[in-house]
């Protein structure tokens, strides 16, 4: 049976603009989605898509046109759903003037924890992000990856049920953002809903259990990253490499060199038979993989969808 | 209540930090100056004119505070974006407000409060022995604050919903014609018809007047001020200020972040 953390009905969000204010601009556009307890949800889209301007709505930052959520049950207009709510802005800023463990602090006290809970919380979380030898610094030195590393304990210090991370990848090194897929993943494990709005699909191939893609305004697909996509693999792909060529295999025809390294696409059903070939003539098999679309290429073909449907609308217009 | 003053002690750190607190150096320099000086070229009136630089300096010193951190208190956050994170604590907008408000008015309660201690200090170097009616310049400076109070809450409404420069501008316009409410209150002219003279008088008592809070004069000259003066102006800017945040409340709680 659905237990959704966060249900989101015809969520709509216009922004006057114009003389006086009275145009208008859809930056959301009937928005209706679920969030699962426990999944991992990446919320996918290009910039201006409006990713941020619903998770700015879950967390009251903007008021919605019309339509309603609720977050664990709770309509996001009721303060108290907030405690239960772990939220990381998109490019964090914090007050520069504090050191890590003072903002730690600060805002732990409005969780309602003991100073001897937040000491502890608070030591514990500036180590686990690598923060620790960084304690003294007022914010106002850190790096754009440090903040965001600040940002993400402060998200999730008060051990929510439900995290909402906006870009949470955005400035980090490879290295911060490893650091970030395993505490993403160390939340999922702990029984804890995520939601993360990202444009790095490979993250959220990685760890979402399912994906939203918004495009424009509107929700354009959701589903766990391989059914958005097709289960069905489009052939497979070989790599090898010919050490002492015994026979030239006739596959070499179709195949694209680099370096010493051969890659070469067969149907899955003439998979075997190019094996087969490859190994008479002598040669070392590194891989064989399965080509299937990736999340990139369904989100440019939205996106690209999106545009081409714009401009016909616009030469109609015309 | 405890996230209020969560807020507020958070917003007294930051004035801190930030040096708003130097400006008392600014002020302790001023009054040496002046004690030295008045000591040397003076005779009788060394009191009327240190407690009126003094309380003068304190006023313009403190309405600087006021008005250029006062509407900052929320914009800033607002343009920097600090306050994202905080709004998605279980903190009400209200409770944000006030507490910065708080945080403010205890800066310059602190603030308001050394300078008084220096300008008694002032006042002890020049004249001495002092006479128990001296004791009424700490009257004047806390009236001084309660005035600032009152204008801390007209600027954060302002910062509300409008730029830092227009709420510098509404608020410093505001202060400029509550110091002539009363004015506005006993002015005839032989111009004026009855229903000007009854619209002007309605708008002196719309107005925040400052007059409640000025007794410099009385001061100066080793007057006293009347207890129930003093009650009457803490009323006031208890009624005003909340009036006015209430109104600042209602504004921000519906206001998009962008």
């Amino acid at each position: 049976m659905s237990n959704p953390a966060i249900e989101i009905e015809n969520l709509t969000k216009e922004y006057p603009f114009g003389f006086l204010n009275l145009k208008k601009k859809k930056s959301l556009e009937s928005l209706s989605m679920q969030v699962e307890t426990g999944e991992v949800f990446g919320f996918l889209g290009p910039n201006g898509a409006g990713k941020s301007t619903t998770i700015k709505l879950l967390m009251r930052l903007i008021f919605p046109t019309s339509g309603t959520a609720r977050i664990l049950g709770k309509s996001i207009d009721d303060v108290s759903m907030h405690a239960d709510i772990g939220y990381l802005p998109e490019q964090p800023y914090f007050y520069d003037y504090l050191t890590a463990p003072e903002l730690l602090d600060y805002f732990a006290r409005f969780h309602g924890l003991s100073a001897n809970e937040r000491h502890e919380r608070v030591n514990k979380m500036l180590k686990k992000v690598g923060l620790d030898t960084a304690k003294n610094i007022q914010l106002r030195k850190y790096s754009k990856g440090m903040l965001q590393r600040v940002g993400l304990s402060q998200a999730i210090l008060h051990q929510p049920k439900v995290v909402v991370l906006d870009e949470p990848m955005s400035g980090l090194d490879p290295l911060g953002r490893r650091e970030v897929r395993d505490i993403i993943l160390e939340l999922k494990k702990e029984g804890r809903t995520v939601l993360f709005s990202t444009h790095i699909l490979s993250d959220a191939e990685m760890l979402c259990d399912r994906v939203g893609v918004i495009v424009g305004g509107k929700l354009r697909g959701v589903g766990a990253p391989e059914n958005l996509l097709g289960i069905a693999a489009q052939g497979m792909e070989v790599l090898f490499e010919l050490e002492g060529e015994v026979k030239r295999p006739e596959l070499l025809e179709r195949a694209t060199r680099t370096g010493e390294r051969y890659r070469v696409q067969v149907k899955e059903e003439e998979l075997y038979g190019a094996l087969e070939e490859l190994k008479v003539a002598g040669a070392r098999i590194l891989s064989v993989a399965q080509i299937k679309p990736t999340l990139e290429e369904f989100f440019v073909d939205l996106v690209e969808a999106d545009r081409a449907q714009a401009s016909a609308v616009e030469v109609r217009g015309k | 209540m405890s996230n209020v003053l969560t807020v507020a002690a958070n917003a007294f750190r930051e004035a801190v930090r930030d040096r708003v607190l130097y400006n008392l150096v600014v002020f302790a320099l001023l009054m040496i100056v002046a004690a030295i000086f008045v000591g040397q070229i003076s005779i009788g009136i060394e009191q009327s004119i240190i407690v009126s630089l003094g309380l003068t300096a304190i006023s313009v010193i403190g309405l600087f505070i006021a008005v250029f951190i006062g509407v900052g208190l929320v914009s800033k956050e607002m343009d920097k974006r600090t306050l994202y994170a905080l709004l998605a604590k279980p903190v009400e907008r209200w409770q944000f407000l006030l507490g910065k408000f708080l945080g403010l008015v205890l800066t310059l309660a602190v603030n308001t409060a050394a300078m008084g201690v220096g300008l008694f200090l002032a006042l002890w170097v020049v004249k001495h022995p002092l006479a128990r009616a001296d004791l009424y310049v700490f009257v004047a400076v806390y009236l001084i604050l309660l005035k600032l109070a009152l204008i801390v809450a007209l600027a954060l409404l302002f910062s509300c919903f409008t730029t830092q420069f227009l709420a510098i501008l509404f608020t410093a316009m505001l202060y400029v014609a509550g110091v002539f409410a009363t004015t506005l209150r006993t002015i005839q002219g032989v111009n004026l018809t009855p229903s000007t003279t009854a619209m002007l008088h309605g708008i002196s008592y719309l107005l925040p007047n400052f007059e409640n809070f000025n007794v410099m004069a009385a001061v100066a000259h080793g007057g006293s001020v009347p207890g129930a003066m003093v009650l009457y102006a803490t009323a006031y800017v208890a009624v005003y200020a909340a009036i006015v945040l209430a109104t600042a409340a209602m504004v921000f709680s519906r206001r998009d972040l962008k």
